[in-house]
């Protein structure tokens, strides 16, 4: 599916996640998570830069175990930041697929 | 002489060793297998102690009842593996040095990862049915029950046998049903997941049941503590569920010697490749059951089709052979529903459970996703095929990959 955000078309699937990740950039990000009702600030940003490295490094994004225990964020303070599943949330403004559902 | 140690001998390790055992050449090949506890538990069966259908001595052996001629086994415990030296340390200090390893050490509940789980209420009117001895407390405590708010709450995935959640919360409505106390127990399923269940179809059929129960089901919820001086599970974003009885599923951990030996992940599950079993960062080693990290359900009917394929590249790997990336996640879970009826379920790594019937398409005479006397019996039998067939090895009339025969995809 196409979509109309920051001036730019992206490819999203069904549920809103970038389906092409180089197509993701800091303006996308603003204007996707001002669509969740999240304004990031620095806190927000530690939180998707940790994601990133991690997915670089392993393929895929990062449990709230791992931001905790990996990342050193506080798993209240990911819920501050990224209300109501924030790794989903995470995920979908950093331009990451879907976290994998658990078994 | 070559030497295979496996480490743990539940029922992943105990099937690998009475697979390998007699392919393996005794002239060649030193065999050890080493686990801290000796009594072999039946982990299905826990699930059943509470409502009084199995007593603990029906889901007890000793291990050695089940360790084949041929093989050293050591009761101990282990200090930490080095991989980069090839050894493994014992408590004690007793060296086991390995040409190949397999890791089978399983995962256990961390009731200690959550705050206040194991305050004033733990084993008072807060249980868990994954050990033993939570199992037996907790039937002792709903002997006297005269009813209240019972509250089951999986605090985080993964979890070992993720369907033995849901089976508690229907036996337990068959149960207060029978003691003619159902209508002063409310029964509230509070789970971290979006559903009642991790896969969407099974979700469906499993979000019905529990309506159907008059079963309350609360989902997205994180567990962040137990206020226990107040009765409440409260989550990380400061929702509240209120309980009279609680039965939590808490955290699930990979042994503690993996992370003692930095083998792990975040909770000690051992990274591993999904369709070899090899483990990623050491080439002489394999992992099996519980102590992966692999996508696929923490269940024996899962280590026992990683050991077929485990057995084959295995052989392949000690032969300088190739290995084949057969594991594919099959899982096969019977779910009891209470009443005397159960259901089926079968799914692997791409196909999520569905409807049909099992193992004959067509004929079954197992159904899958469905309610039926027939497979309540099944998972009432399966303890006796457990004890005498699939812990030694033996081969079951199952292929280890899931097929799509007799299975309908639905919308």
């Amino acid at each position: 599916m196409k979509k109309e955000i920051a001036g730019v078309t992206i490819d999203v699937d069904e549920e809103g996640y970038l389906t092409d990740r180089s197509q993701w950039n800091r303006d996308i990000a603003n204007a996707l998570a001002a669509e969740l009702g999240i304004t990031l600030t620095d806190e927000h940003w530690k939180v998707l830069e940790f994601i990133e490295k991690d997915f670089k490094e392993r393929g895929t994004v990062p449990g709230i175990r791992r931001l905790n225990k990996v990342g050193g964020i506080p798993t209240k303070k990911l819920y501050e930041l990224f209300p109501d599943g924030p790794v989903r949330k995470a995920a979908l403004i950093g331009g990451f697929p879907k976290p994998a559902s658990c078994v | 002489m070559k030497k295979l140690v496996i480490l743990g001998a539940g029922t992943a390790g105990t099937m690998m060793l009475n697979k390998l055992v007699p392919v393996l050449d005794p002239d060649e090949w030193q065999i050890t297998i080493v686990d801290q506890e000796p009594r072999h538990y039946y982990q299905p069966g826990f699930l059943f102690i509470p409502f009084g259908i199995y007593r603990p001595e029906d889901v007890v052996k000793p291990k050695r009842n089940f360790f084949p001629a041929g093989a050293e086994a050591v009761f101990g415990r282990i200090e930490a593996i080095e991989p980069d030296r090839n050894r493994v340390v014992l408590e004690g200090g007793r060296i086991l040095a390995y040409d190949w390893l397999i890791l089978a050490t399983g995962a256990r509940i961390a009731p200690e990862e959550t705050e206040g789980m194991l305050g004033e209420g733990w084993r008072r009117n807060v249980f868990d049915f994954y050990t033993l001895e939570g199992a037996t407390a907790l039937a002792g405590f709903l002997e006297d029950w005269e009813g209240g708010r019972l509250v089951i709450n999986i605090t985080e995935m993964p979890i070992k046998c993720p369907v033995a959640p849901l089976e508690f919360a229907f036996l337990a409505d068959w149960w207060f049903t029978k003691r003619g106390i159902r209508n002063k127990v409310e029964i509230e399923f509070v789970t971290p997941l979006s559903h009642a269940f991790t896969k969407p179809v099974a979700a469906r059929y499993l979000g019905d049941f529990l309506q159907q129960k008059n079963i309350k089901l609360t989902t997205d919820f994180s567990t962040g503590s137990i206020d226990a001086a107040n009765n409440r599970i409260v989550s990380w974003d400061e929702k509240e569920v209120g309980y009279d009885l609680l039965v939590a599923v808490p955290t699930n951990k990979g042994d503690d010697c993996i992370e003692r030996s930095g083998m792990g992940d975040e909770l000690n599950f051992v990274p591993t490749h999904k369709h070899t079993l090899l483990s990623k960062n050491h080439p002489n080693i394999f992992v099996i059951g519980d102590a992966t990290d692999l996508p696929a359900s923490k269940a024996g009917s899962v280590a026992h089709f990683e050991a077929d394929i485990l057995l084959e590249n295995f052989r392949r790997a000690i032969a300088g052979r190739p290995l084949k990336e057969e594991f594919d996640g099959h899982a096969n879970c019977f779910i009891e529903s209470g009443f005397g009826k159960g259901l089926l379920i079968d799914f692997n790594y791409d196909v999520e459970p569905l409807p049909g019937k099992f193992p004959l398409p067509g004929l079954g005479p197992m159904s899958l996703l469905q309610e039926s006397r027939i497979n309540h019996y099944a998972k009432l039998m399966f303890r006796w095929v457990y004890w005498n067939l699939l812990l030694r090895g033996a081969e079951l009339p199952l292929e280890p990959q899931m097929s799509m025969c007799g299975k309908r995809r639905v919308a």
